[in-house]
């Protein structure tokens, strides 16, 4: 037996999963088990609960989530298994012997009419007025065993205060039901562990350290744990209230900057099976909610893009021409939870951070200052919104040093669930809205930006660019289709070489920073790719030791599994099956588009010539564009 | 309760017994283990029939069978000394005075799997034995019983540590137990893997009562046969009996298995008994007419945990009692224990207060069944035990109470 997952999880909320055995055709390799007396051959190892599925018999399970390791808690999977004294929970049992089960059997269905009736008996308040009416795990277990009354009662008070100190995330901890997914999701998914059970029997509840605000522990706010609640004990902090308001003032001029991912998953909301982009459709329905303007998070990507890698190339220059002493490997900044986590876990490598703002913020400086100016609007009337699929985006806006326009440059940070249900009141039924185009004077943005949605997609956008700023090859003559596959993918960590071999010229818009590429001929760009701040650990520990990612020059970290398609602020639930549709979604529109590297976006040139003027990571834009960040620790007073 | 200052190690109190308390020298289980081979010892632990003593009465031959044939290049025998079921205290007399029992027995059992290592996992609120008990190693130490080469058996080392429990009486389940000793919560893992190949840091582990190592002390010397002379059938050898409540002689007795209830209650001069609570908190209750029953796995399994009520105790407050213990004691793990209880509780509180209707008494004594089957551990499947087999033996003194409320409908 091996344990899959890291070591700062207990055991007890830990897998203990035995390897599958290669060939399972060989003697012992597979076992032949009886479900509901239909025979059924599984390989050695196979939960009841996986065994059942293949077998198409439906299981209930609620502390079970395709993304975590195994809890046994809940007890609404428990199965009976022939010369077992006691039900299993089906989940957390592996299957090493021929062994018969039964899954409706009468003490199983009593069983888990029972557990279901108590937990709704500890259930604090009343499904209408719940976010996750209608998307609730605890609800559709009622539903699919017919609780009609409350078996053995049902609070009357609450018990908890609502925490939200956190820009990100509220908790209501009179709604959980204990399942601890949250608690896994944070310690085994992500490595953060700001999540734990406390106290003992009926007074557990699952708490911060010293039961601290949310805003007070070292929370990423990658809001994962949201995304995996099965009820409503967690939730976003919503602003649909105050952008509801600002959209019904005259006065105010409010504009929505939208994600590559949102479009890719707000589908799901409206029913409509994983992916599919709904791009034309939300910009239409963006305005007829009453948004003035629909923008193009993509075009601020391209900038970023532009600003990034033009940092990468001076850092390398830097580095190995005038052998000045810089901070490489330098890591991409786009994901606010990825940053928070450095600042906790890594502080001392916040000078790797590229000083490049994400593209939500560098979108919302411009559109304070330059929309503004260009628009003969009041800056301080204009409301900027920002569609994201993230929950760790609210925090980001909210950093003191977001406001480079002399405005808090984003006002507000939405997420796809909150902008669908926003969609939803304004009676607009999604998918059968016509399509529209985003709005100028940020309507182009490439391919290159929309797959920032997906882990690997900065790497690959950047790499598009320079590739062919460095080689003056086209990368479509590099990598088929300009797909550059070796960064694609679902791996946790994921590495790669790019051998330099030739060098073309310097163009125009670098030319005042680099005079040529000749050092850079011959040389091999290391690149890494890491997404979920587990995976983003081992690589930390590995740079920390001195190993191979030490030696890497750029490396892209998502906080999320699966980058921001798989954010905390997408649509409930996400899986590893979802996340890939959404990733093809993503991808497939990418390869639908005229335009597919950032710096042939015309709008960004544009944006150059007439207002970043003294150009990439010059004057202007380190004010409008560049950030910095601050050595947070895991100590907080 | 002993000052640990008074606290004298291996000082015995007058006590007679077939087994446990028989003759028995410091070390002699180890020196006789050492001349034997592994297999040897594993085949006397058959013969003898030796059940574990905490109360689930595994086998312990088969235990340490596949904790031996594990392979693994590190493996623990860990001591379950976190004796908290309510009404129990022969383990503590066992290390109070017959610590060469316990000790021994923890290294036959690290010589026969293949340990380096043994753990002794104290119960938090016998703190004050934890400095008596590791002088008692240290002694053990210099004699060579502990150590390298342990009476010069080359390449047999093994070593013995105390771990203090913080209080939980959940981590005397032997999973909430080894996550603890990782420093964990004490919640109990999922089973299967059980600790025999996956235990205390993932590695192969035997986790065994006090009474069970010291038993094993005695079958080394004495063999499996002599052992099973004792007892019944399916019971053999004798058991520490921890006696409290109505009764003029508390204390810990042994007693061979087989034993009937009556025959103890005369005994400890139990006189006018009504009932005993036989298995502590999560045992059963047994009322007068059952007195005839035998204290065997077969009949009535227990850890030895035994209270006697006299005729002036009311039923309702002792299972009160014991749902309080639950509701306070559950780790809170898994649904059915965490909230079952707190519902089984609130029923005898209706009751109490005659507010309650038969038909939901019902509804709970089935709630109680389906703790019984769907807990995550023994502690969650045994909880509803008393509330179901006192409401079951007690009911006429119950539901007849004179409280001048509604009784039940």
């Amino acid at each position: 037996m091996e344990d899959k997952k890291s070591l700062r999880a207990p055991v007890s909320q830990k897998p203990h999963v035995i390897p599958k055995p290669e060939h399972p055709e060989y003697l012992g390799g597979s076992i032949t088990v009886e479900i509901n007396e239909k025979k059924l051959t599984v390989p050695f190892g196979t939960t009841i609960l996986e065994a059942c599925r293949q077998a198409q018999i439906h299981i209930p399970t609620l502390c079970h989530h395709e993304d975590l390791c195994v809890a046994g808690v809940c007890r609404v999977c428990v199965v009976e298994v022939e010369g077992m004294r006691t039900l299993q929970a089906s989940c957390a049992f592996p299957i090493t012997a021929p062994i018969k089960i039964k899954t409706t059997s009468n003490a199983v269905r009593k069983a888990r009419k029972h557990i279901i009736d108590l937990l709704i008996s500890e259930h604090y308040g009343e499904c209408y007025s719940c976010f996750r009416n209608n998307n609730c795990e605890l609800q559709s277990l009622a539903k699919e065993y017919g609780v009609d009354h409350y078996n053995f009662g049902h609070v009357t008070q609450p018990r908890y205060e609502v925490d939200n100190s956190s820009y990100s995330v509220v908790r209501d901890m009179d709604k959980c039901v204990l399942c601890k997914r949250c608690v896994r999701t944070c310690i085994d998914l992500q490595e953060v562990g700001v999540l734990e059970a406390i106290n003992r029997g009926h007074n557990t509840h699952i708490g911060t350290f010293l039961d601290k605000p949310l805003a007070e522990v070292i929370c990423i706010n990658c809001g994962q744990c949201i995304n995996r609640c099965p009820t409503g004990a967690l939730r976003a902090n919503d602003p649909r209230d105050e952008i509801w308001n600002a959209i019904d003032d005259p006065t105010k001029h409010v504009v929505i900057q939208t994600a590559p991912s949102p479009r890719a998953a707000i589908g799901e909301e409206f029913g409509q099976g994983p992916g599919k982009s709904f791009t034309g459709e939300l910009n239409t329905a963006l305005r007829r909610i009453g948004f003035d303007k629909a923008f193009d998070t993509n075009f601020a990507a391209d900038l970023t893009i532009i600003e990034e890698g033009t940092e990468l190339i001076l850092r390398l220059y830097k580095a190995l021409v005038k052998k000045e002493k810089v901070a490489l490997p330098q890591f991409t900044s786009c994901s606010p939870g990825w940053v928070k986590y450095l600042e906790h876990f890594y502080p001392e490598y916040i000078d790797n951070l590229s000083s490049a703002k994400s593209p939500q913020q560098m979108f919302g400086a411009l559109i304070k200052t330059f929309y503004a100016q260009k628009t003969g609007i009041d800056p301080a009337n204009i409301v900027s919104v920002a569609l994201m699929p993230c929950s760790a985006k609210k925090f980001e806006c909210n950093r003191p040093e977001m406001n480079s326009s002399g405005y808090k440059d984003v006002d507000y940070g939405l997420t796809t669930r909150e902008l669908a249900q926003m969609i939803k009141e304004a009676g607009i039924f999604l998918p059968e809205m016509p399509q529209s185009h985003f709005d100028d004077p940020f309507g182009e943005a490439s391919g290159a930006g929309l797959i920032f949605g997906a882990t690997g997609g900065v790497m690959e956008a950047a790499l598009r660019s320079v590739i062919e700023f460095v080689t003056g090859k086209r990368v479509e003559d590099v990598y088929a289709n300009a797909d550059i596959t070796p960064v694609r993918g679902f791996e946790g960590i994921r590495y790669a070489e790019i051998p330099i071999a030739e060098v073309g010229s310097v163009p125009k818009l670098l030319q005042h920073l680099i005079p040529d590429w000749n050092w850079l001929k011959g040389a091999t760009l290391k690149i890494a790719v890491a997404h979920g701040t587990a995976n983003a650990k081992k690589v930390m520990e590995d740079i920390k030791a001195g190993g191979k990612f030490s030696e890497c020059h750029f490396i892209e970290f998502m906080a999320c599994p699966g980058g921001c398609l798989g954010g905390g602020g997408q649509p409930i639930p996400t899986n590893e099956q979802i996340r890939k549709k959404r990733a093809e979604a993503i991808y497939n529109e990418d390869k639908s588009l005229p335009v597919r590297k950032s710096h042939e976006n015309r709008h960004v040139s544009e944006l150059y010539e007439m207002f970043l003027t003294d150009g990439p990571c010059g004057h202007n834009s380190h004010k409008l564009l560049h950030t910095h960040y601050v050595k947070r620790g895991k100590y907080i007073a | 309760m002993e000052n640990h200052l008074t606290v004298k190690l291996g000082e015995k109190k007058d006590r007679k017994g077939p087994v446990i308390f028989s003759e028995y020298k410091r070390g002699d289980a180890i020196r006789k283990a050492l001349s034997m081979s592994r297999e040897d010892i594993l085949f006397e632990l058959k013969d003898s029939k030796l059940k574990g003593r905490g109360g689930a009465g595994f086998l312990t031959s088969t235990k340490w069978m596949l904790t031996a044939a594990a392979k693994a290049e590190k493996k623990f025998i860990i001591c379950n000394a976190d004796e908290g079921e309510p009404g129990t205290f022969k383990d503590r007399v066992l290390l109070m005075e017959y610590p060469e029992l316990v000790f021994d027995g923890m290294v036959v059992g690290g010589y026969t799997i293949g340990a380096q290592l043994g753990i002794v996992y104290l119960r938090g609120e016998y703190e004050y034995l934890l400095k008596p008990l590791e002088d008692y190693l240290e002694e053990m130490r210099k004699g060579n019983l502990l150590g390298k080469n342990i009476l010069g058996k080359e390449g047999f080392d093994f070593e013995i540590k105390i771990v203090l429990g913080s209080g939980a009486y959940v981590c005397g389940e032997e999973t909430a137990l080894i996550e603890s000793l990782e420093g964990h919560r004490g919640e109990p893992r999922n089973r299967p893997p059980y600790p025999i190949n996956t235990g205390f840091l993932g590695r192969p582990t035997s986790v065994n009562n006090v009474e069970t190592l010291a038993a094993v002390s005695h079958i080394v010397v004495k063999g499996g046969k002599w052992f099973a002379k004792y007892g019944t059938d399916k019971s053999s050898g004798s058991k520490l009996f921890s006696v409290s409540g109505d009764c003029e002689r508390p204390g810990v007795y042994e007693l061979p298995w087989g034993t009937k209830v009556s025959e103890l209650l005369e005994l400890v001069g139990a006189k006018n008994a009504k009932a005993v609570q036989i298995g502590g908190a999560s045992g059963h209750c047994i009322p007068k007419p059952q007195f005839e029953k035998t204290l065997a796995y077969e009949d009535i399994p227990t850890g030895g945990s035994v209270m006697i009520f006299n005729d002036n105790r009311d039923m309702l407050k002792v299972l009160k009692n014991f749902m309080e213990f639950f509701v306070d004691e559950s780790c809170g793990q898994c649904t059915p224990c965490r909230i079952g209880n707190v519902k089984l509780l609130e029923g005898v509180e209706m009751i109490e207060k005659g507010n309650y209707t038969f038909a939901h008494i019902n509804k709970l004594k089935d709630l109680g069944r389906t703790m019984q089957l769907a807990s995550k551990c023994g502690l969650g499947q045994s909880s509803p035990n008393p509330f179901i087999s006192i409401l079951e033996n007690f009911k006429d003194e119950i539901f007849n109470r004179g409280n001048g409320g509604r009784n039940g409908r």
